[in-house]
């Protein structure tokens, strides 16, 4: 069974992995300021020329990438390279409307398809491996992504995208897969199904299962290691910088490999954007130091995380990151969907609501829910309770129209929902993940 | 001829409703009738007072609450009233929203409250099918 997809580049000495990264972020950002109007112009304000970023550790000169600047620059504002050379888009769940849609090459596709291969190996997998994938395929990077890491892996591969559940344990069953990927809240749930179907934990043939697009905690870790007979390993990656597999977790199981050939990773201090020496909690900033349609560059997570370079038992030299620890903004996944409450605000003033609301996440029978406590404004009572469950249903259809999840709506009486003087609390996470 | 109903609307929770009648009660205001329909959620309370003005001052700002003109007729306390009624509005095709019904503490029986979307209409269906409607002072009183 091999160790590594890529032996060369997984366990190359650091000097090696500093060479390469200074090679190719000289040439990205030539590429980008050449190629992405945008940002050149955030370089020319910032007075950077691509000459004076001569290697890696220039890097800080660079400005920064937000949400925002994505969002402005939606559809082709960051593309870099010709639409004819592009062969996919994938895209967000998007927010206030406007998604963000990262395009790829050939060469993007196929970079990212080795690192989810990278991810794959690590969770003990090779070309003679059952791959289940479970993850959402279409816009979604999860399902796509594990299904190309697979391939290039030459596992047989399961494209089961997510949902009907029967389905899923019967293929599992019936096709021995070996190795499990979704999110870890339906690794639990499919746990779960098993259960009560009668099958024990060694009846199935898995062996790992790789989980992200979503917080999760050890104890829920331990909770699926136990109910499938598995070892479970973390995922980390986010659409804009290409989806899963900029880092995943080898056999230690203590923190994500980040794919430094490919991914440059800085920690900063979100509020002075200062770069934090190694060990030191901040924001995680990514860098695609190979990407050819959507190369970010400096780009803001948002997710707070914790870098360290020790020695790591499986042999892979490459820098590692904790599971992310909270969000520098006020982000929320649900069910691997990310929402922003300034998203609900944005739909009850749409829909002719009060701006002032609750929202309540919590994880029952490890699934997200999502519920809004809305206020009702007098014009909008009815003594007929017909027309207020209609109401409820429209509010909630517009929702899920906007998040991509449906939340349960609450109406309470006006003025109920505390007014806050300050920065108004607006959300209440009872999941306890961090 | 329609009879003005007093709506309000309130947290399905423990003691919300003790809490929101809390000042009618306390007053000489008299609630005649009461009915509730309810989610999980919330509840709306629909009323007949017998001061209707008065009733919406007590209940306060913090009480969310409207008038809604509703029809009331008047039937024998006895079986099969209501029947003859719902036939009548069922063969006109005019659909209730809801209803409730009160005994009166008046020589006839008792009151039909009907909530539809056309009240002059179904007032005018039930007069002219010899059903007797109640005014807005006879039903206070």
């Amino acid at each position: 069974m091999p160790q590594y997809f890529q032996p060369e580049i997984e366990t190359a000495s650091r000097d090696e992995i500093i060479r390469i990264q200074n090679e190719k972020i000289v040439k990205q950002v030539r590429h980008v300021y050449d190629n992405v109007a945008y940002y050149r112009d955030l370089m020319d304000k910032k007075g950077v020329k691509p000459e004076d970023i001569k290697g890696i550790e220039d890097i800080h000169k660079l400005p920064f990438l937000k949400k925002d600047d994505l969002r402005e620059c939606y559809p082709y504002g960051l593309l870099a390279t010709d639409l004819k050379d592009c062969v996919r888009i994938h895209s967000t769940s998007g927010t206030t409307g406007k998604r963000v849609v990262a395009f790829y090459t050939h060469h993007d596709i196929d970079l990212w398809e080795e690192c989810c291969a990278r991810a794959i190996v690590a969770a003990g997998g090779s070309n003679e491996d059952v791959v289940q994938v479970c993850y959402g395929y279409g816009l979604f990077t999860g399902g796509s992504g594990l299904d190309g890491g697979s391939h290039k892996l030459g596992c047989l591969t399961l494209p089961m995208s997510s949902g009907n559940t029967d389905r899923q344990i019967q293929f599992m069953m019936d096709l021995n897969a070996t190795i499990l990927c979704c999110t870890p809240s339906y690794a639990a749930f499919i746990a779960e199904s098993l259960k009560e179907r009668g099958y024990k934990p060694e009846d199935n043939k898995l062996k790992a299962g790789i989980f992200g697009a979503e917080p999760w905690t050890e104890e829920m870790r331990q909770q699926i290691e136990e109910g499938l007979g598995i070892k479970a390993y973390d995922i980390y990656g986010l659409t804009e910088t290409s989806g899963p597999g900029v880092a995943f977790e080898c056999s230690e199981q203590t923190g994500m490999h980040i794919n430094e050939d490919h991914f440059y990773a800085e920690i900063i201090d979100p509020d002075t954007g200062e770069v934090l020496p190694e060990g030191e909690k901040g924001e995680l900033v990514f860098t695609a130091l190979d990407k050819e349609a959507f190369p970010l560059l400096r780009y803001r997570t948002r997710d707070i995380c914790v870098l360290t370079r020790g020695k790591c038992s499986c042999g892979r030299t490459h820098v590692k990151m904790c599971k992310p620890m909270g969000r520098s903004d006020d982000m929320l996944i649900i069910r691997g969907v990310n929402v922003f409450p300034s998203q609900i605000e944005t739909v009850l003033l749409n829909e002719g609501y009060s701006p002032n609301y609750m929202i309540y996440v919590d994880r029952k029978n490890n699934t997200d829910t999502l519920d809004i406590d809305v206020e009702l404004s007098p014009e909008r009572f009815s003594d007929n309770i017909a027309d207020m469950q209609e109401m409820e249903k429209k509010l909630a259809a517009a929702m899920r129209t906007m998040l991509g999840i449906g939340p349960k709506i609450h109406l309470v009486p006006p003025k109920t929902i505390q007014r806050s003087e300050g920065k108004a609390v607006r959300v209440v996470d009872n999941r306890k993940l961090h | 001829m329609a009879v003005r109903q007093l709506s309000i609307f309130i947290e399905n929770k423990h003691g919300r409703l003790s809490e929101a009648i809390k000042g009618i009660s306390e007053s000489d205001v008299n609630i005649r009738a009461l009915s509730i329909g309810d989610s999980s959620d919330y509840g709306i309370v629909r009323m007949i007072v017998s001061d209707l003005e008065r009733a919406r001052d007590l209940l306060g700002e913090n009480i969310l609450s409207k008038v809604t003109s509703v029809v009331a007729v008047k039937m024998d306390d006895k079986g099969g009233a209501l029947y003859k009624i719902l036939r009548a509005l069922e063969e006109a095709e005019i659909n209730v929203k809801y209803t409730y019904a009160f005994t009166s503490n008046k020589q006839f029986g008792a009151y039909v409250v009907l909530r539809v979307d056309d009240v002059e209409a179904t007032e005018k269906l039930l007069s002219e099918k010899g059903f007797e409607l109640a005014t807005d002072d006879e039903i206070r009183a």
